[in-house]
């Protein structure tokens, strides 16, 4: 097996533990005396009321993500050509331009519309 | 033996971005308090108050870590118990491991062995880092969905936009950065970086990529939700956004990952961008200064130099960042999200196509041959 992928297991192992051992601290080491004001959850002295899972929060957030997803991707792919891109010369830079100028013009019409405007 | 000397690596790697973990919580308190003129953490009662001189550190160091231990672990009515102890394991895990790439030395010479100074010598270690960060997010918005509370779930939600936009900038800047060096393994881009400009100014990557230092900077500093960019946890609207109900040593794993999360922008902008841990003119056999002047080093003590260069610039990073968040006020949500989206993205884009264009056009102007 190559050695840096042993490494990167001895690594995970070595990480999992502490934070493993971080994590579980106080369930181990606390004291326990649960009592029902204890254990609601904070609602500033307030009772919670209604149901937080089905809580409604703005579109805006789910538009974020979306567009995350598109950009995100798009850089992705400029990972490889980043590295091999001396070999590939000014064919793989106007291959790539293309490619970024049609989510630049992506880019410019969700700007334009107001997608990213925030209130 | 092979098997000994991986482990050690993997371990001091480890205990680095530990200590310098643990080392920031302390340097944030009594930074803050230089920055706010106040004394800062002092109080420390150890062994009854007998000894005469101040024992902050320890107090910090130790105290406050032993008191979160041993708090009470709530876990709230109607909270999804799995995901409420995953999460912040998840928030921690991925950054402890991201260190494991980072190069903190060229190689070190014992006998005839030849160690590399990398835990994980991964080829792909920028996208590796990448991959790592961006984990991170999970830890966020499952604590918050997990805890069945209002300021949770809002705090989540809000963090996970906010890291996503940003990450978007730090992977556009990051390319051009590969751009430049025509690699993405983090001990080669060092490698690169122990060249010289014009035979005096070290070929480091601040003086190729500039404007990537800058968006890479921000960015970092958004993904740690830290002040200025803290709106996930917003203590006067979210009281403390995504890890409201979290207490005793779940907390401060949050709290670890804060902290963690500034070591590794630190580390990461010293090794991309300001020569990791070469020294300038330092070569493997000693300084071989501009002027023509030569002073020859063993491998050892060159070696030492060089772990300690990469410290010292992961020290001043680290405390840039503290600086920044003890100087400026919280964002708003709308300018945080048009910082991200409407500033850094185009510009980290523009540069993108300037490397580009300019590393093709003048061939010898990067580093990378």
């Amino acid at each position: 097996m190559d050695e840096s992928y042993l490494a990167l297991l001895i690594s995970a192992g070595l990480c999992a533990l502490v934070v493993a051992v971080m994590v579980g601290a106080s369930w181990l080491l606390g004291k326990r005396s649960p009592n029902r004001a204890k254990n609601a959850v904070f609602e500033a002295g307030n009772r919670a009321v209604g149901e937080v899972k089905s809580h409604r929060f703005p579109v805006k957030f789910y538009l974020t993500a979306i567009l995350f997803i598109v950009f995100d991707v798009e850089v992705v792919f400029m990972y490889p050509w980043a590295v091999v891109f001396r070999r590939l010369g000014w064919f793989g830079l106007a291959e790539m331009a293309a490619f970024v100028l049609v989510l630049a013009v992506g880019l410019a019409y969700v700007w334009r519309v107001g997608a990213l405007e925030w209130d | 033996m092979d098997f000994l000397i991986v482990f050690a690596k993997c371990l001091v790697a480890l205990l680095i971005v530990l200590q310098v973990g643990v080392l920031l919580l302390w340097v944030e308190r009594k930074g803050s308090a230089l920055i706010q003129d106040r004394v800062g953490a002092n109080r420390a009662n150890l062994l009854g108050g007998v000894l005469p001189f101040n024992l902050g550190i320890v107090n910090t160091l130790m105290a406050d870590p032993l008191k979160l231990f041993t708090k009470e672990d709530i876990v709230p009515e109607g909270a999804d118990r799995f995901l409420h102890w995953l999460a912040p394991f998840l928030a921690l895990f991925p950054l402890f491991l991201t260190y494991a790439v980072i190069p903190f030395g060229d190689v070190l010479e014992i006998g005839d062995r030849t160690i590399n100074l990398q835990a994980v010598e991964a080829g792909p270690g920028i996208l590796f880092v990448l991959a790592l960060v961006s984990l991170g997010v999970y830890g966020v918005v499952l604590g918050g969905w997990a805890s069945n509370s209002r300021y949770a779930l809002l705090g989540g939600i809000r963090g996970s936009a906010q890291m996503i936009s940003y990450e978007i900038a730090m992977g556009l800047a990051l390319v051009a950065v590969v751009l430049t060096f025509g690699t993405l393994d983090l001990q080669q881009i060092v490698r690169e970086q122990g060249k010289l400009m014009w035979g005096v100014v070290p070929a480091w990557g601040v003086f190729y990529q500039p404007l990537a230092l800058l968006v890479f900077f921000i960015a970092g500093m958004a993904e740690s939700k830290r002040a200025p960019f803290d709106l996930p946890e917003a203590e006067s609207e979210l009281i403390a956004g995504f890890f409201t109900e979290y207490s005793g040593s779940k907390q401060s794993v949050f709290m670890m990952a804060d902290f963690v999360e500034v070591a590794i922008v630190a580390a990461l902008v010293t090794t991309l961008f300001f020569g990791g841990w070469q020294v300038p003119w330092l070569h493997r056999d000693g300084f071989h200064l501009p002027g023509g002047l030569s002073i020859p080093l063993p491998s050892l003590l060159v070696t030492i130099l060089q772990v300690l260069s990469f410290l010292v610039k992961l020290a001043i990073f680290c405390w840039l960042q503290i600086l920044v968040r003890w100087t400026l006020p919280r964002l708003r949500y709308d300018q945080l999200m048009n910082l991200g989206w409407k500033r850094l993205l185009p510009i980290a884009l523009v540069n993108v196509a300037i490397t580009a264009v300019l590393a093709l056009a003048l061939q010898g102007w990067t580093v990378a041959s």
